[in-house]
């Protein structure tokens, strides 16, 4: 008989002071680290399509700018933030390198109080030409492909943002691994 | 590593209508599922942040001690194979004696205690276990339902050797008399993986004249495969 793996619970409404008390987790890429400097925006909502205030949390894994993950070295790859009471939460990072023939991507974990186990999804770059021969995106039906694409936020250079939709109209593509 | 998928019944759903909260957040389109590629069976390295000598116990972050039952939670983190797991990063987080949480939101009017923040940190060593020395959490009501109280826990969060085992949970106490009445814990519709979230008195891990032992043994997604399943398959 193998152990099965621990049950799921949610992270609750007050993991602030247990997870992401250190802010400095939404910097992934440091001063001296090679690749294109992006800020990438995150806002949650739900399927009213109001904001998570603070009750929500988002993890990044990334590869660096050559499309590796990292096992050692300045850049970590990894990421945490809580969403503020507009839902929103900004991280610093690099433009991922393709990975393995697929598109440039990142890999994103999604907590919130109301959810017993956590989501997972990734973050595709809009108009990335790589996009049309990724492996992962040609699995989601494609008038759902584009609920997986960070889009340039205008008048901000270098800005990408994500609506992560929990529910309902537009509803973000989850992936079960 | 392989990672099979989740047993039926074993974790819980997205949906699960006692849990008010999850009626405006469970996702209502079918997950995609995804073959494991390098971005799922890889993950983040721990080491950016040392843990400190003092991460592990919760009673010794302030000058003065906690009010509470001083309790020490051990365990092992273990894969699918019962192996254990080193180096995986063990958060965890707890409201006070009095039920209630160092966050600006909780407003349960229950007193904080100036000597408890409740967050701790542990990495487990080559064997996969771990260690906190804590006090127990109480009791507090939450507005989910009627007379809604949350039974005793203490919150971890696990990191394991790839993205895909990343694990949030609850630990609860043995004997807890609000668990039966808890729709998170009993949002996992397996009776046994529901035990599995209780922790075990332990009187090996008890102190005398100091601390009870409580054990939580933590399983993460993975097992190592054999040459001969590998054949067999």
């Amino acid at each position: 008989m193998k152990p099965i793996p621990t049950a799921s619970q949610t992270v609750g409404p007050f993991f602030n002071f247990g997870l992401t008390a250190d802010q400095s987790l939404g910097i992934l890429a440091r001063e001296g680290i090679e690749g294109e400097r992006i800020r990438l925006e995150f806002r949650v909502v739900d399927g009213d399509g109001v904001p998570t205030p603070g009750d929500s949390m988002i993890e990044l894994w990334q590869a660096d700018a050559e499309g590796r993950y990292p096992s050692s070295g300045a850049f970590y790859g990894f990421g945490r933030l809580e969403t503020n009471k507009q839902g929103v939460c900004v991280f610093e990072t690099i433009k991922p390198g393709a990975v393995e023939g697929g598109a440039p991507h990142i890999n994103v974990i999604v907590f919130a109080r109301g959810l017993l186990k956590h989501l997972f999804t990734r973050v595709y770059f809009a108009g990335d030409p790589a996009n049309a021969g990724d492996p992962v995106l040609a699995l989601v039906p494609e008038a759902r492909r584009g609920a997986l694409l960070a889009h340039p936020v205008a008048g901000q250079p270098n800005t990408w943002r994500m609506e992560i939709r929990l529910q309902g109209e537009g509803e973000t593509v989850f992936f079960d691994l | 590593m392989e990672y099979p998928r989740a047993k039926p019944g074993t974790q819980p759903e997205y949906l699960h209508e006692p849990y008010r909260a999850s009626a405006q957040r469970a996702p209502r389109q079918p997950l995609i599922t995804l073959p494991h590629t390098t971005s799922e069976l890889t993950g983040p390295v721990y080491g950016h942040n040392p843990i400190g000598e003092t991460d592990n116990d919760l009673t010794r972050h302030f000058a003065e001690a906690p009010q509470g039952e001083r309790i020490i939670v051990a365990g092992r983190v273990l894969d699918e194979d019962g192996r254990g797991v080193p180096n995986a990063l063990v958060e965890i987080w707890q409201a006070n004696a009095a039920g209630r949480y160092r966050h600006s939101r909780d407003d349960h009017p229950a007193p904080l205690d100036p000597n408890f923040l409740g967050s701790g940190r542990a990495i487990t060593d080559d064997a996969g276990n771990y260690r906190f020395v804590s006090i127990k959490p109480g009791a507090y009501p939450w507005r989910n339902h009627h007379n809604a109280w949350r039974p005793a826990h203490i919150h971890f969060s696990l990191f394991g050797p790839a993205f895909i085992t990343r694990l949030v949970t609850q630990m609860y106490f043995p004997g807890d008399p609000l668990m039966p009445f808890d729709p998170l814990l009993n949002g996992v519709p397996d009776a046994e993986a529901r035990e599995r979230l209780v922790s075990k008195f332990d009187l090996a891990l008890t102190k005398p004249d100091w601390a009870l032992g409580y054990c939580f043994d933590i399983v993460l997604r993975g097992r190592r495969s054999t040459p001969f399943e590998e054949h067999t398959k």
